[in-house]
Order: C-alpha cells, then structure tokens, then sequence
C-alpha cells in the first residue's frame, strides 16, 4: 500500500466516531484520575512537611496519624490500579481491539 | 564455614544458574531484534516480575531499610514515593508505549519528529540517566561487599565493581533482552522470599503486634516518638546557631527539598529509560498493563514490608551495631569527624579493636564508616539468625548478603541493556547511519556498545567510589522527570508538539537539573558535600536544595511547551497515525515510515 493511502487510513480512523469514543472513554478516565492521585500524593507530602503535630498524633498504640496515611497511599494505590483494570476490560479493550483489527485489515489491503 | 565465605558460595550459585539461563536464551535468540525486545513475547506476569526485579535496587532493599533503621518514619517516605510513582505508568504511559514504540523510548518521542534531533536528545539522556544509576549500583556493589566481607581495602573494592561489571556485561551480550529479563525474574523471586523471610521473623518477634514493634524501634533508637514522626532526616526545623530559634527560611528550604525530593521519586519512574524499554517485551498493550499490575503488587507488597525489615532492625540491633565499623586513620587511630585521632584521657590512640573501651565521651566523637545504615537490613538478617558468631546467623547473614548482590546484578544489567539499545538504534542507526544499516549489523553494534558502556561504568564507579550512593539516584531520577517525562508525555497527547518541542524539553530538562546539582549542597559547601568546605575552603552553593526537582521537573515541561509553540512544524498526519496506533494497537511492532 502506498504511504499517501495508509496516511488516509490513519487519519479517517482518527476523525470515525468509534476512534473519538474510545479515546473520549480512555482520557476521560485516566486524566482525572491521574490529577487526583497526584493530588492525593502531594497532600500528603506536603502534610508530611508542614503539618507535623497533627500528623504526629497517635491513634492506636504507637501508630499515628503519619503511618495511618502513608498505608493509605498504599491502598489508594491498590485501589486505582484496580479501577483502571476494571475500566479497561469494561470500556477500552473491547473497542480497541475492533479498531485495531479494521485499521490492520485495511492497511493489508 | 564463616557467613562471608557461605555468601560467597551461595553468590556463586546465584551467578551459575543466571549464566546458564543467560546462555540458553542466547542460543534461542533467532532474530537479531530480539536483543531490544526478547522476542516481544513474554507473559504480563513474567513482565510484571522482571519489572520489580529490574526496578528493586539495592538503593530499595538496601538504602530504604537503612535509612528507616537510622531515622525512622522518613525512609518510609522513599517507600510510598517509589510505588505510587508506578500509577504514572499504569495510567499514561506503558499502554501508549507498547503500542506506538519498539524497541527504545526514542522510538516513541522520534515518531512524529524529525529523527536525527530527537533521537540523539533521546540517547544523549538516556545514556546520562543510565550511567548515573550504574554508578551508584557499582559504587552500592563495592561498599556492600565491603561491609560484609569486612574488606575495607579500595583495591579490594575496584575487584568487586570490576567483577559486577564484566558479568553484567555478559548477561547483555550474551543473552540480550531475553536473557536479562530472565536474571531479573529470578532476582525479584529471590528478594521477595528474603524479604517475606524477614518481615515474618521480625513479626513472629513481637507477636504479631506492630505498636509493640513501632515502640520498640522508637525507644531503642533514643528518639521516642519522633522516631515514630516525619522528620529526622526531611524537611528538619533548622535552628539558628546565635539565637537558639528556628530560622523560619531555612526551616522553609529544608521543607521545600521535602517535596521536592517527592516530586522526583514519583516523577522520575516513568521517564526511566530500563524500565520504559520493558514494556517492549510484551506482544500486546493488555500484556504490558497486566505487567504493571503485577509489577505494582510486588512492588508494593515490598515496600510494605520495608517497614518491618526497617523499623525491625531499629528495634532488635544495638545502636552501634547499625554501623559496621568507625572511621581509622592512616596509623590505624580511631578519629573524629575532622580526622584527628580521638584522645580519650591518657590514650592518644585506640584501635578498631578496642573501640568498647572508650569512655561515653569519646565515643561521641566516633565516625560510623557507613552512615547510610546500607547494613541495617543484612545485620538484622544475622540477629535473627541467632546473632553474630551463631550458625543460624551465619547462614542468613550469606543468604540475605547473596540476595542483595543479585539485586544489584540484575538491576545494573537492566542499565546497560537500556543504554546500549538507545546507542545502537537511536544514535548509531538513526543519527549516524540515517536508517540504513542491517538488522543484524545494528545489534553487533548494540553488543559492542554494551562492553563500551560497561567499562566506562566500570571505570567511573571505581573512581567515584567515594560518592554517595542515595545522591547518583537521585540524579538519575531528578533527569528523568525533568527531561523524558515531560518529552513522553507530549509526545503521546499533544497535538502540536514537534522536534524543537522535545529537543528543548530533554536537553532543557537535563540541564537545568544538572546545573542545579552542581551548584546545590550537594556538590560544595557542607561537610557532607562532593568537596567538604573545611577541605577545600571554597564553596558555590548557590542553590539551596539538595533535590532540584521542584525546579528542574516544571522547567522541562516549560522548556517542551515554549519549543513547541516558537516552531511552526506541525505533523498532524503522523499525530493521526500516532494517536490511533497508541490507543488501538494497529500496526504493533512496525516502524513509523518516514
């Protein structure tokens, strides 16, 4: 195939209605969760740096406030990548994959 | 048998079975591109733990576990940085790369640009980035090695980077992606049954209970509770030495490296060049975002226990035994941090040996010859064993002590494979021979680079054995966030970006975190610095963090966004075939035409 032809596969793949709703899907997800992760982590940070007594306050035993939520950034961790598995197998796979196999089978052409 | 010659053995073994590994996936290496990517046919699980393998250094197991022992909560801060850093590449990275690159990251920034700009920045930093890093594993090698044999002989030390050397270099040319990859599944195995062994002894200690252990720790350390608390070592309240009070702008200073320093750690991951090449090792992007699942499971279920492994060994080992040794002179004195031998009452002089004898006076004045804690979590190891002198503590001393030399061995081959792929495919096929050059001639090429490369490591560690380990990382990771990460991103959702765009975001990256380090504490102008004020006498701090992330990371991103808009190249066509193929797939594996 000429490149001129696979250069318009490209861009009508672009510019097709399923392409736009799967990236609208994929961005729409992983953007705002990347903002609130990063959120979440310099909050924490910065808790870390200039809220010192609160965060120093014990809860159970010898466990304060400061262990408290650095675990919760473990588990917050967990929980995103698991957010993300389920999206992706829910939303993205699926119609990926059908694009991926309508651009292959075009550019065989 | 003593533990240092068990260790020894057990390494032995270790090197044996990775040779054999290494040697029959080079054997089962058919095509030549299988050097960057083995074949491109691993499972997302076999990923997953070579990712962990490739990204656990002995900085993690090693460094964090210390600098726990030493200051308490803030080595946590390195363990919470590092994991979620990996949330970077799970949600914007590992599935666009897979699927729009091949074989290096200048694969994916060079796909709309113009080749030989691009991909000479995208070697140029990924050389910088990695050879920072092997550095600082080498220099780890060598003084781990040292505390452990009890060698403290620099000659003795340049043998055992040499050794780590030429043995990474074969796992590379020999077995390329296939082999290494291979080596570094058996190292995140390996560490992770050393690290659950410990975490389960250090538990069964104190019943299960993680108060009793936290109270422990802080008690034994003398820092009660604020050993317990954020800042022993971060973001400390700096006094003023006339008036007693806080110093409210360096108090600032020192909280702003704070959050630096986290912006590098969870910044930096995703623009490290030997972790960015893995996601090539998989056939599909579902492959290489199960990889970081795992990855993240492991990753994280060893950094939770860090906090066993570091807070165990505060608890369990006396103060002084954090530190193997203190500082001698050249007449064999113990001496004080300024290099004069320490005089305790009628003796001018005392040895290592006798350090016991000192009055508690004097023995303030001791300088730990591994202030870092890098021991903590091998000491802890042979306490548990049943303590120094004891079998029991012998063996797990060598086991533990063998483990943390496969972690570096596995990590430093990851570096230079992902140097030498980015030297043969970016630099040599793309910039010098403008693309047309065999397969097979560009792996030769990849090969030599990788013994070039590695004996340039070699030498540079043995001469920087002086340096701070914890300081050569960060470096790596404050150019990698600062220069690839910002170029990647770009690259992958903004339409407009071009090759000013990514020349100036990695080499504007890249310097402006290299200036800084240089005129940064770390360099000059402190007793802890690259040139210690009272010997040299002249200081160029001008910048005063230690961490230039907080700097560096925003200027790259600025410097990336101001090419960008100052060009008038626009490549909407090529963004066209960019986008689709990064969120679908189509074309997997295949060059860009260009």
């Amino acid at each position: 195939m000429e490149s001129s032809e696979q250069d318009r596969v490209w861009a009508e793949t672009q510019a097709s209605p399923e392409f736009q709703a799967l990236k609208r899907k994929f961005r729409g997800f992983a953007f705002p969760l990347t903002v609130a992760f990063l959120a979440w982590y310099f909050l924490y940070v910065i808790l870390t740096a200039f809220a010192r007594e609160w965060i120093a306050t014990p809860v159970i035993g010898n466990i304060n406030i400061a262990l408290i939520l650095g675990l919760l950034q473990f588990a917050s961790t967990f929980l995103i990548m698991w957010l993300y598995e389920r999206h992706s197998s829910k939303h993205l796979d699926a119609a990926s994959e059908a694009i991926r196999a309508k651009v292959d089978k075009e550019l065989a052409k | 048998m003593s533990s240092s010659t068990l260790s020894t053995v057990l390494f032995a073994v270790f090197v044996a079975f990775t040779l054999v590994l290494v040697f029959r996936a080079g054997r089962s290496t058919k095509k030549s591109s299988d050097f960057y990517d083995g074949g491109g046919s691993f499972s997302g699980f076999q990923n997953g733990l070579a990712i962990a393998g490739d990204y656990m250094s002995a900085a993690s197991f090693l460094g964090i576990a210390g600098t726990i022992a030493l200051f308490g909560y803030d080595g946590f801060l390195y363990s919470i940085g590092f994991l979620v850093a990996w949330l970077v590449a799970l949600l914007l990275i590992a599935e666009p790369l897979r699927n729009s690159g091949r074989f290096t990251m200048g694969d994916v920034l060079a796909f709309r640009m113009r080749q030989r700009p691009v991909r000479g920045a995208a070697a140029t930093s990924t050389m910088v980035v990695s050879v920072f890093y092997l550095m600082a594993q080498m220099v780890g090698a060598g003084a781990l090695v040292s505390l452990l044999l009890g060698i403290s002989d620099p000659g003795a030390k340049s043998w055992i980077i040499l050794g780590v050397g030429v043995l990474m270099i074969v796992y590379v040319t020999v077995g390329g992606m296939k082999g290494t990859t291979y080596v570094q599944i058996v190292k995140a195995f390996l560490l992770m049954i050393g690290a659950i062994l410990l975490t389960f002894m250090v538990l069964w200690t104190f019943h299960f209970n993680i108060s009793d252990l936290l109270g422990a720790a802080a008690e034994n350390s003398g820092k009660h509770e604020a050993f317990l608390q954020p800042g022993l070592k971060f973001g400390k309240e700096v006094l003023d030495p006339v008036s007693g009070l806080i110093d409210p702008f360096k108090t600032m200073i020192s909280k702003l490296d704070l959050i630096s320093l986290g912006m590098a750690l969870v910044l930096g991951t995703a623009g490290l060049p030997h972790i960015l090449i893995r996601f090539y090792t998989v056939p599909t992007s579902k492959d290489a975002r199960k990889s970081v699942n795992w990855a993240i499971g492991n990753i994280g279920a060893f950094y939770l226990m860090t906090i066993a492994l570091g807070f165990g060994a505060a608890a369990l080992l006396s103060r002084t035994n954090l530190f193997r040794g203190y500082k001698v002179d050249v007449t064999g004195c113990l001496m004080d941090a300024k290099g004069a031998a320490i005089v305790d009452g009628a003796n001018a002089c005392t040895t290592l040996e006798n350090v016991g004898k000192l009055s508690a006076d004097a023995k303030k004045l001791l300088v730990p010859v591994d202030p870092s804690g890098n021991v903590a979590a091998p000491q802890l190891a042979e306490f548990l064993g049943g303590g120094a002198g004891t079998t029991g503590g012998a063996i797990m001393l060598a086991v533990i002590g063998a483990i943390a030399f496969a972690t570096i061995l596995a990590v430093v081959a990851g570096l230079t494979l992902a140097s030498s792929s980015s030297f043969a495919h970016d630099l040599y096929a793309n910039v010098i021979k403008r693309g047309n050059v065999s397969p097979e001639k560009e792996v030769r090429v990849a090969k030599i680079s990788a013994i070039v490369i590695g004996l340039i490591s070699i030498v540079l560690a043995i001469g920087a054995q002086g340096l701070n380990v914890a300081f050569l990382v960060a470096i790596a990771f404050a150019i990698a966030a600062s220069g690839n990460l910002p170029a990647v991103l770009y690259s992958l959702f903004w339409k407009k970006f071009n090759t000013r765009g990514a020349v100036w975001a990695i080499y504007g990256g890249l310097a402006t975190a290299l200036i800084l380090l240089v005129f940064s504490p770390n360099v000059s102008g402190a007793e802890t610095s690259l040139l210690k004020l009272s010997e040299v006498g002249f200081r160029f701090d001008y910048f005063p963090l230690a961490n230039p992330g907080i700097v560096s990371i925003p200027f790259g991103f600025l410097f990336g966004w101001l090419g960008t808009i100052t060009s008038n190249e626009r490549n909407t066509q090529k963004y066209a075939e960019l986008e689709v193929r990064s969120l679908s797939g189509a074309a997997i594996g295949k060059a860009a035409v260009h």
